[in-house]
């Protein structure tokens, strides 16, 4: 292939990234303000403009770093560093990409336990109800990470305000978000 | 209170006008002052609000992080059952929902194949003909050209306008203000009688949905957050998601221990900081469901 570094990667995982979310990483030309930007980078393994780079070398065991980041999971979707790419690269579409796939081949970050459980309790609760139930919610999450005693005073400091529904709020159609569920994500999983 | 409010309101006659409304999930819950005074604030201008029927959550950070086609999914279920219902425009309180069932709208138009895979997943008719408004453009539009008279109780408090991650950005779909320094709630805010201050945090992530699982970051985020605004000078915040709310209101425990100081400004709904000034009552605002007290 060529070894122009400015050709456009079609193989590996950012030809993958290209292919599912029309994201070219050969487009970055590492200025760095997503990394500048990015709200979480210093507490990321990788800021988002070297994630960048790491996929543009097409080097497979850089691409294996990528999937099994804790950036990709810390990340937070505020849309910063699109905002403000140059290039207009669509870094958190990639990211929605990525944290997807790192999770269908079970490379998730162990660091990111928290943060995937708390995504998964919180679907659960759709799942099951159509709407979030908050204590649902927060049940779940304590259970996928044994973190008991998180939170436990602001549970009754929101009763105490109203904010906490003790019935979660069921939708009719039930049955037709249950359905959703089965047909995407369960279609993807291998 | 309200019934001064009330009178003016009958000599202009202004005409009872339905739009469609999806709370969404913390509308319901943690953050239902904010539905509160969404709905206060409507019903003082006449302006009806008509909820979806059996609407579905609309999946938030958690789809998107892990599933691309349920995140699709179920914003299109809720725009669709809005179709049924024969709402051409819904008011979108919550920033978050706002932008999910925005981009969505725009990712279907542009991609037959998804827009093909999401229909079957939802077995329901969608065609993608709901206009979509976030708390701003409904006030905008249907609240602010009758205000004439109405500012009862100027709003006279210096606020710093947090407008967060989901009201402005991606901005390439959303189209609305500036993506930097947005300008909008302050504008609303300063007919409202306030002074809304220059500050260098409008768009800044508050941490948003790692509040549960990384509340130590949440704690740093917002804390730089309500430290710009204090340093600034502002005595209120003023906010229009209730992410953003619960993360500066809620978890002022985490921010204060990152500021090493205790900081006791208040996080207001813009629909409650406008409701004050048109004078209406601060309980059916929900004001008293704040950790940080309103003492304005």
């Amino acid at each position: 292939m060529s070894s122009d570094p400015h050709s456009s990667i079609i193989s590996g995982l950012g030809g993958e990234v290209k292919e599912h979310t029309e994201v070219m990483v050969s487009h970055c030309y590492q200025c760095g303000k997503c990394s500048a930007g990015c709200p979480l980078s210093e507490e990321m393994d990788y800021p988002p403009s070297v994630i960048m780079r790491m996929l543009q070398t097409g080097n497979p065991e850089l691409e294996e770093k990528v999937l099994r980041s804790f950036s990709i999971w810390v990340c937070l979707t505020c849309e910063m560093c699109f905002a403000r790419c140059p290039m207009s690269i669509d870094i958190p579409k990639m990211m929605d990409f990525l944290r997807e796939k790192a999770l269908k081949e079970k490379k998730a970050s162990p660091k990111a336990k928290e943060i995937v459980a708390f995504h998964k309790s919180f679907l659960d609760s759709i799942r099951y109800t159509g709407r979030l139930y908050e204590i649902g919610l927060f049940a779940g999450y304590k259970a996928r990470t044994l973190k008991i005693l998180d939170d436990l005073a602001l549970a009754p400091k929101m009763m105490k305000r109203g904010k906490l529904n003790f019935i979660p709020e069921l939708i009719k159609d039930r049955p037709g978000v249950a359905s959703i569920f089965r047909k995407t994500i369960k279609k993807n999983k291998n | 209170m309200l019934q001064s409010s009330e009178k003016p309101l009958k000599r202009t006659k202004i005409k009872n006008m339905t739009l469609g409304f999806y709370p969404g999930c913390s509308l319901k819950g943690s953050s239902r002052e904010y539905s509160e005074s969404v709905l206060t604030v409507a019903k003082a201008f006449n302006l009806e609000l008509e909820e979806i029927n059996d609407w579905n959550c609309c999946g938030s950070t958690a789809a998107h992080n892990l599933n691309r086609e349920l995140s699709l999914a179920l914003p299109a279920r809720i725009l669709s059952l809005a179709e049924k219902q024969g709402l051409k425009e819904i008011v979108v309180p919550c920033a978050a929902c706002y932008s999910r069932l925005t981009v969505t709208k725009h990712e279907l138009s542009k991609n037959p194949e998804l827009n093909n895979a999401v229909i079957a997943a939802n077995n329901l008719d969608y065609k993608g003909t709901v206009d979509v408004l976030n708390i701003i453009q409904m006030l905008n539009k249907y609240i602010m050209p009758n205000l004439e008279g109405r500012i009862v109780k100027p709003f006279e408090h210096k606020v710093a306008c947090y407008y967060g991650c989901y009201l402005v950005r991606p901005h390439e779909i959303l189209q609305f203000d500036r993506e930097e320094d947005p300008q909008s709630m302050d504008e609303i805010m300063l007919k409202a009688g306030a002074t809304p201050i220059d500050w260098a945090f409008k768009t800044e992530c508050c941490g948003a949905g790692l509040s549960v699982s990384r509340t130590n970051s949440v704690g740093r985020l917002s804390g730089k957050i309500i430290r710009d605004a204090k340093d600034r000078g502002a005595e209120v915040m003023v906010v229009a998601c209730p992410m953003c709310h619960s993360n500066l209101d809620m978890r002022r425990d985490a921010i204060n221990s990152f500021l090493g100081e205790k900081v006791d400004i208040p996080v207001l709904y813009v629909t409650q900081a406008l409701g004050l000034a048109a004078g209406l009552d601060r309980k059916a605002l929900g004001l008293n469901r704040h950790f940080v007290n309103v003492t304005v």
